[in-house]
């Protein structure tokens, strides 16, 4: 008994884990806080105990730079690492359509990849093929949308199963 | 009880036909059933035959279905009695799940509690037997206590000893880890509750199905257990409790069935153990309940016992020799039953268990909603594979060889 959805498209395991997920899992880029940081904040899975810590230095508009800590499955570790990477040298504006091109390609398994420019972060693209790991892929991104959303002057509600929380200003 | 002869597993599976089904192309290896185990066709039946030919309320019809209904409602708590060996079947109340039941004790033992009181649970709690617990100390003043796992990571006498004192009011203590497998002494630290005149409960979810629970022997108050995790259906949890004890309880629900005059002002309460049953309960369930009970005596709980004991054996020592794997729990099998909590290599457990499921083989991962016992074993997360009756050690075999294509994929050669 295979769901049709399986049937007419079959999900491998390399969907999934794509050298890029796994190398960024075992060497981990930008991981720690930052000295500079002008905002930090957290976020976590309560479902599976996952954890992100973000610490980002903000400057004139931008992101300056982006640490992360926590602890949790190869999915939510890398995609942070990822961001970190993504994120640097970024105006606010254009971090903010980022996050929100990579939640969709998380959570859509039909999104068009040839309409943005992601990057490395393409790799994640697989995840939304296994439903119950999109949590871990959109961690990262929830926590990283409180941080923009401080550094802006504003709060968002927070509306997902998520729950996030800004630490420091 | 039958004597321990080796479980006709073959035999055992044909019963339960999700067992036959394939995942993502393997057959199915279902090594989840500390979280809920699967149903025989009898209990299937059981839950589609009572809708079929005797849906009706209890209690109070005066009908032929009613009257029906009622009768086999009431058997399964004559069955369960007979389980447990309890007293009478006065002392069995049927609930939600274990988790209501708990709940239950600690919304009206917890009401006379007061500031000074001590309630002691161990290290090793499901958030169960914890949460409910911690409302309780927010509402009276009352303080948690905790028994704190020895070196073997198991709750033992002493540990139990150091956490029991002229304070404790309440010892509520679990039976078998749903994540370490240890099984506590239970019996032992009933004779020290005693002994300080506290009141002894037992969180049984995880021993009930896999090892004979007698209420008598452990020298108990109250236990507390779930159907669905023995083959029985989602939905109905059991309380058990001393027959004078539950007697002098105040009710938790109050509603319809749970009564006897009622005015406009008061109402006097219904005899036990109807007093904790308001509203219509989980008919077809409990009935339903009947069938896997009726299946597990007739397999034998010491044959079971010996069964999971064996597979858990030849599962510890395959895992023992697996470079890279740490095992949670006991060091010596003999001392923990059918449940395996593990970590492989630096592959957090989530992964594990993706690449598994791929390999049609369903474990658990993450923290077993016991987040402090996590933080006492000093990791986020585990895997956790565990057995049940219809479990064969090729599935054990199955489950190495999955742990070592997850390796692969993560770069570990074989």
């Amino acid at each position: 008994m295979v769901s049709n959805r399986e049937s007419q498209n079959p999900v491998d395991l390399d969907d999934l884990y794509r050298d890029v997920i796994l190398d960024h899992y075992r060497r981990p880029r930008n991981r720690g806080a930052r000295d500079d940081a002008t905002v930090s904040a957290v976020g976590f899975n309560p479902s599976c105990g996952d954890e992100i810590r973000l610490s980002v230095a903000i400057l004139d508009g931008a992101v300056n730079g982006v640490g992360f800590g926590g602890n949790g499955c190869s999915i939510s570790q890398s995609s942070a690492s990822m961001m970190t990477e993504a994120m640097s040298g970024r105006s606010i504006d254009s971090a903010r359509v980022m996050s929100k091109h990579v939640q969709q390609m998380l959570t859509d398994d039909s999104f068009d990849l040839d309409a943005v420019d992601l990057g490395d972060l393409e790799a994640l693209s697989g995840v939304a093929k296994f439903p119950v790991r999109i949590k871990c892929g959109l961690l990262a991104w929830k926590v990283l949308d409180q941080v923009l959303a401080n550094a802006s002057g504003e709060s968002i509600s927070d509306d997902s199963d998520i729950p996030t929380r800004v630490t420091s200003g | 009880m039958t004597t321990a002869t080796p479980l006709d597993t073959a035999a055992i599976r044909e019963e339960f036909p999700i067992l036959s089904r394939e995942v993502h192309g393997h057959p199915l290896v279902y090594l989840d059933n500390a979280a809920t185990t699967q149903k025989p066709q009898s209990v299937i039946d059981a839950l589609s035959s009572y809708y079929s030919t005797m849906n009706a309320n209890i209690h109070r019809g005066l009908h032929t279905l009613a009257e029906e209904a009622t009768v086999a409602y009431e058997d399964v708590r004559q069955q369960v009695a007979a389980f447990i060996n309890a007293g009478s079947h006065r002392e069995v109340v049927f609930t939600r799940n274990t988790t209501e039941s708990l709940n239950l004790l600690a919304y009206t033992l917890g009401a006379r509690l007061k500031p000074g009181d001590e309630i002691v649970l161990t290290a090793a709690e499901h958030h169960s037997n914890l949460v409910p617990w911690q409302l309780v100390t927010q509402r009276t003043g009352a303080k948690l206590r905790f028994i704190e796992l020895n070196d073997d990571q198991e709750i033992d006498v002493d540990t139990a000893q150091a956490a029991i004192n002229s304070n404790t009011r309440i010892v509520s203590i679990v039976h078998m880890s749903n994540v370490l497998g240890s099984i506590a002494p239970v019996a032992e630290i009933s004779e020290m509750a005693r002994a300080v005149g506290a009141t002894m409960i037992v969180d049984a979810a995880q021993s009930a199905p896999h090892i004979p629970v007698d209420v008598a022997d452990l020298g108990v108050d109250y236990l507390a257990f779930s159907a669905h995790k023995m083959l029985g259906p989602t939905g109905v949890g059991v309380l058990w409790g001393r027959q004078e004890l539950l007697a002098d309880l105040d009710p938790f629900l109050g509603g319809g069935e749970m009564i006897s005059v009622v005015t406009r002002e008061k109402s006097s309460w219904a005899k036990l153990p109807h007093k904790f049953e308001a509203g219509t309960p989980n008919i077809a369930d409990v009935i339903a309940f009947g069938a896997a009970l009726d299946f597990l005596n007739d397999v034998g709980m010491d044959a079971i016992a010996a069964h999971d004991a064996e597979l858990t054996h030849y599962a510890v020592d395959r895992l023992s020799h697996f470079e890279g794997l740490d095992i949670y729990g006991p060091s010596d099998p003999s001392d923990r039953s059918a449940v395996i909590a593990f970590n492989y290599r630096d592959i957090h457990s989530h992964d594990v268990a993706t690449i598994l499921d791929r390999g049609g083989i369903a474990v658990r991962a993450g923290h077993h909603c016991a987040q402090p016992l996590m933080r006492t074993l000093g990791v986020p997360a585990t895997a956790r594979a565990s057995f049940y009756l219809y479990n064969e050690r090729s599935e054990v075999d199955a489950l190495v060889d999955g742990l070592l294509e997850a390796g692969e994929r993560f770069g570990f050669e074989r």
